[in-house]
């Protein structure tokens, strides 16, 4: 059987760019609820919505920029079909999280930051899920995985490449 | 008559499959025929039994753990005829680990309901608040201050200092946030205490409203819990329907609301004036203070902002008053803290329990040492700006004085141990790695000492001129220690020189513990 790719996100639409950003512009400070808004409708911050956010919130679209770049969770443009976050924070570490990332890294034959060439999967570091006393942990299209082992860290790959 | 089965609906649960067995009981049962109720509690905080799972009895509530989908049918068995299972550990209350530990912030976590504001008054919940609004503004404040509470977020300063500055300040508008940002790896506290009894952070939230004269608060919480968002949003849109927050609060004059804002994968953010720029829509830079928020904060208003396990300590205070707060702890440090267990440990999970307890009785007795079998070789302490300590530094009693005297921090409480196999120079390597992933750009030492120092370790690391470099490594920390306008910057070097100093041997030309292990 085939697998049918479902897109989790909507196509880029500068209609329902505006709609989302101003359902959202009259809360004080709204920038990164905006800018959150966003890509949980697209997958990512497309450029073109920069200026309308700027606009809609009376900023210069460098300010808004400014944001938009500062922080991790924003993307520039989409992620692989799946996203796979592995903690690389302390507790991990402990618990032989960085085998695990080789492991990864190796058999999806990408690094941490990156995404796979037919753009199936994108593999991220994160720092902390705080789920440390069931290190090492991971997350896998928003779903989190805690007792990482080799088992489950195969298993996680053959899912995202399916 | 109904079986009632509590499993836990908190992160770490789910992320071992606690979703899993809720779904497998329920058709266990419908296959039997039987009819039962499953209460999604958060944890009780015993990480390493998760998912447990618990079943009313006459007795009282009875434990099960940890509960794969495959044992549920067994474990179902038992439930159903009171008979005995490998898994079964007894009365919960009953549970060693639970039962050494001193309950205060955390007493409802793991048993009540997180979604029902009934249950959170069945149990004691807004007794506080009730306290508090009969005894008004000046005689909160003197509780709170005698309470001796100290923030939780890390930097230990008196909360009722910091509340009386911002009730005393005069101004159209006032702020309370809780930071729930809790980016230090090896805390799950504010985490745990949000899906398990976000009620309780609520009150004392609005507790600090109705003292400082505030009528709208924010939580900030960080993307990486969304779990804790939505147990957050729930449970405010709950108080607002039983009259807790909007206007007349419990039937007062007083009017108070909440909101949640989510922040964006930057660990910056959790200090307090960068989480202040955030909150208004900007990049996390550092503010410099003063002003201190409590004068100049969200907005450019008067605002109270508090670390979430220093809210969730309020209602305990004002509801049996400040004295049997105070009672618990050792100097300084009054009442108890939420201490977290994390890493390579056999028992990881939450423990309350009075300021005083050793480091080695935490990570040996409660902990119960590696989860590999191994031998601790480092604990780090207070995340990733925290030291190192040794096995020679295990006396050293939880208190925010006496960690600062051996070069430490407690921090949010958070422990994360590592047994032998681990190699210091790559833990140092990655506290400076993070400082330079982490750092908000404003000041030199911290963005450009810590890449420098990254390159440094790794020279170190390949047998690269190592005396000279271990000397530019210390060097670095000093400038970032004296030059760094806040933590990130200035502490990142205790990680860094605790490896140095108490692991020297690993930054050897040739580690010996390498040449042992051959
Ligand atoms: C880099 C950095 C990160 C911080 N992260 C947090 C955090 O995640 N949560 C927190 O409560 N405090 C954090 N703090 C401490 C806050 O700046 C501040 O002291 C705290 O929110 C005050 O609340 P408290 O008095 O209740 O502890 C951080 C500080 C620094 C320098
Ligand atoms: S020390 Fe680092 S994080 Fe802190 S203000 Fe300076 S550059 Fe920003
Ligand atoms: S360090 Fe990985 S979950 Fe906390
Ligand atoms: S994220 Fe701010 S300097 Fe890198």
């Amino acid at each position: 059987m085939t697998a049918v790719y479902e897109p989790r996100y909507e196509r880029w639409d500068e209609t329902r760019g505006a709609e989302i950003i101003a359902e959202h512009s009259k809360q004080e400070g709204a920038t990164l609820v905006i800018l959150h808004a966003l890509q949980a409708a697209f997958g990512y911050v497309p450029e073109a919505a920069v200026p309308m956010v700027a606009q809609a919130l009376n900023l210069s679209r460098a300010e808004v920029h400014g944001v938009f770049t500062f922080y991790h969770d924003f993307r520039h443009k989409p992620a692989g079909r799946h996203v796979l976050k592995l903690c690389r924070a302390e507790a991990c570490q402990a618990a032989g999280g960085d085998a695990l990332a080789a492991r990864a890294e190796a058999k999806l034959g990408v690094s941490l930051g990156s995404t796979t060439a037919d753009d199936r999967v994108t593999l991220e570091p994160i720092y902390c899920l705080g789920l440390c006393a069931t290190a090492p942990s991971a997350m896998f299209d928003g779903r989190l995985i805690g007792r990482l082992d080799e088992r489950r860290i195969d298993a996680l790959v053959a899912e995202a490449q399916r | 008559m109904k079986m009632r089965i509590f499993v836990p609906r908190d992160a770490a649960a789910i992320a071992v499959g606690a979703d899993e067995v809720a779904t497998a009981l329920e058709q266990v049962a419908a296959q039997r025929g039987l009819s039962i109720e499953i209460i999604r509690t958060g944890s009780r905080g015993l990480c390493w039994l998760e998912p447990m799972v618990e079943v009313a009895t006459l007795k009282g509530r009875v434990a099960y753990g940890p509960v794969g989908p495959e044992d549920v049918a067994s474990v179902f068995e038992s439930m159903a005829s009171n008979g005995s299972h490998p898994l079964q550990l007894g009365a919960a209350d009953e549970i060693p680990w639970l039962k050494r530990q001193t309950r205060l912030t955390f007493a409802r976590c793991g048993v009540i309901d997180p979604r029902s504001l009934d249950d959170y008054r069945t149990h004691g919940g807004y007794k506080g608040l009730a306290r508090a609004l009969s005894l008004g503004s000046d005689a909160i404040l003197n509780e709170v201050t005698a309470s001796g509470l100290r923030g939780r977020g890390g930097a230990g300063f008196p909360t009722g200092i910091k509340w009386k500055t911002v009730a005393q300040a005069k101004a159209d508008r006032k702020f309370i946030v809780c930071n729930a940002d809790e980016g230090d790896s090896g805390t799950f506290a504010d985490r745990m205490i949000m899906e398990g009894d976000p009620f309780l952070v609520i009150e004392g939230m609005t507790t600090a409203g109705i003292t400082v004269g505030a009528t709208k608060g924010y939580i900030y919480i960080r993307s990486e819990y969304p779990h804790a968002v939505e147990a957050m949003n729930a449970a405010i849109a709950a108080a607002k329907r039983g009259g807790y927050l909007g206007d007349n609060i419990g039937g007062s004059s007083y009017s108070f609301d909440l909101e949640v804002r989510v922040g964006a994968g930057a660990y910056v953010c959790g200090e307090e004036t960068s989480l202040l720029e955030s909150l208004e829509g900007r990049r996390g830079l550092v503010r410099a203070k003063p002003p201190l928020p409590a004068h100049y904060g969200l907005f450019g208003k008067p605002t109270v902002i508090n670390n979430v396990l220093s809210f969730a300590a309020i209602p305990f205070i004002l509801a049996e008053g400040a004295k049997a707060y105070a009672d618990f702890g050792m100097g300084r440090s009054r009442g108890t803290m939420p201490i977290q267990l994390a890493g390579n440990i056999r028992q990881g999970g939450l423990f309350e329990t009075a300021f005083g307890v050793t480091l080695g009785e935490l990570v040996d007795d409660i902990g119960g040492g590696t989860a590999t079998g191994r031998p601790i070789r480092a604990v780090q302490v207070g995340g990733p700006l925290g030291a190192y300590f040794p096995r020679a530094l295990f006396d050293t009693p939880f208190d925010y004085e006496a960690f600062a005297a051996r070069d430490g921090l407690i921090g949010h409480g958070g422990i994360v141990v590592f047994d032998d196999s681990v190699d210091m120079r790559k833990q140092a390597r990655f506290a400076m790695e993070f400082c330079a992933i982490e750092s908000c750009g404003k000041c030199t030492p911290c963005r450009i000492g810590s890449t420098r120092g990254v390159e440094t370790i790794e020279k170190i690391i390949n047998g690269e001129r190592v005396g000279e470099n271990l000397a530019l490594v210390e060097d670095l920390c000093n400038t970032m220690k004296f030059g760094s306008l806040c933590a990130l910057g200035g502490f990142t070097p205790y990680p860094v020189l605790s490896a140095l100093k108490h692991f020297r041997e690993d930054f050897a030309p040739v580690p010996t513990t390498l040449q042992a292990a051959e």
